[in-house]
């Protein structure tokens, strides 16, 4: 079968597998988000959708909607790159749960608030990370995540640029938290490199 | 009036009264040639440097600055304009995430627009790139006038 160069060549029972990473990984970030806001999280299943970064954009409410976007990347035996794409409402409930402080629009946010976001960030891709790891036995380090609040599109570009080579497609992955305040979503988009997806199906024993 | 959206790694060219835009350029580059006389106007919506450092993703030439800015003149051209009136307003090339996970594609890509631009003896009059925000811009093909609005600052005209 011919290699997978990117996300286009996969075939059903490769996004089946990605589907279940997402499962797993989103559980293990649940967890870790409950320790941080010290009450308990549930998650209901992630969707996990191959997309392209139009698709994307228009999910997120359109070119101009103004989010907040965390990047990080990830390097061991695989690599590639995270990035949190999240709303207001997430910056709303988490603030509030981190410290009883509320803000009405993303722009209202200081360096404070960025840092406490960054950290989350940090944790729930850690997270994430930790159990794809622990799944495939593979050693992934993760970098600190950079954040920015902008336009969707124009935080968008930045992975579209960066991996033009690869195809337009990306790996969407739509959390839905549940705290007693209400739901916390979160979007995430895995852009695992090249010779990545291939290295994970083959530590995985899934055939190419 | 119609107003015409241009997507990333595209372009589109009309005459006067119509205005094109394009949305939420980050570290893309849009840049706008006008023909003042003829009241023709284009823009195009790069998101990289040059088509020469990438040869292996050449489905879409309108993606580079040094591809896709020749195509708009091409297009201008064919559209009743002159190269020799044009005249440039480029905006984007921003740099959105600080650390060391980006690289710095946004002046790489303003650094490789101002030389194709050169080389056509294009002048650009005026410019708004780099820093930190993203920009959606409306080019008015009557005025030749560019409005630059970002999510952080409010708009402004150049």
């Amino acid at each position: 079968m011919a290699p997978i160069n990117n996300l286009d060549d996969l075939n059903p029972i490769h996004m089946d597998v990605l589907r279940e990473i997402g499962n797993i990984g989103s559980g293990s970030a649940a967890t870790a988000l409950s320790g941080l806001l010290g009450a308990p999280v549930d998650i209901s299943v992630p969707s996990v959708k191959c997309l392209d970064f139009a698709q994307t954009i228009e999910f997120m409410g359109g070119a101009e909607e103004l989010v907040i976007g965390l990047m990080l990347r990830f390097e061991g035996e695989i690599s590639g790159l995270i990035l949190y794409i999240l709303k207001t409402e997430f910056a709303q409930k988490v603030i509030n749960a981190f410290y009883s402080k509320d803000i009405e629009s993303l722009m209202d946010m200081d360096e404070m608030d960025k840092s406490a976001i960054c950290e989350i960030g940090n944790i729930m891709a850690g997270s994430y990370v930790r159990a794809l790891a622990d799944l495939t036995g593979m050693i992934i380090d993760i970098s600190v995540p950079d954040i920015c609040v902008d336009m969707a599109g124009a935080i968008l570009s930045v992975p579209a640029i960066q991996y033009a080579s690869l195809g337009d497609k990306v790996l969407f992955i739509d959390d839905n938290f549940k705290v007693s305040s209400g739901d916390i979503k979160s979007n995430m988009i895995l852009i695992p490199e090249m010779d990545s997806l291939g290295m994970l199906f083959g530590k995985l024993g899934i055939e190419i | 009036m119609s107003i015409l959206t241009v997507g990333i790694s595209d372009l589109a060219v009309s005459k006067a009264p119509d205005v094109i835009c394009t949305y939420a350029l980050g570290s893309c580059v849009g840049i706008c040639l006008y023909d003042e006389t003829k009241k023709i106007g284009g823009l195009v919506h790069i998101m990289l440097p040059s088509s020469k450092e990438a040869p292996h993703i050449h489905d879409n030439l309108k993606k580079f600055a040094d591809t896709g800015i020749k195509m708009l003149v091409m297009e201008i051209e064919r559209a009743g304009g002159n190269v020799r009136n044009l005249k440039a307003k480029i905006a984007g090339g921003a740099q959105m995430f600080a650390g060391v996970s980006s690289f710095n594609i946004g002046e790489r890509n303003v650094k490789s627009v101002k030389q194709i631009l050169s080389e056509l003896n294009i002048q650009i009059v005026a410019e708004q790139t780099g820093d930190k925000i993203g920009r959606t811009v409306f080019f008015d093909t009557q005025t030749g006038m560019l409005e630059v609005k970002s999510a952080t600052r409010g708009i402004t005209v150049i």
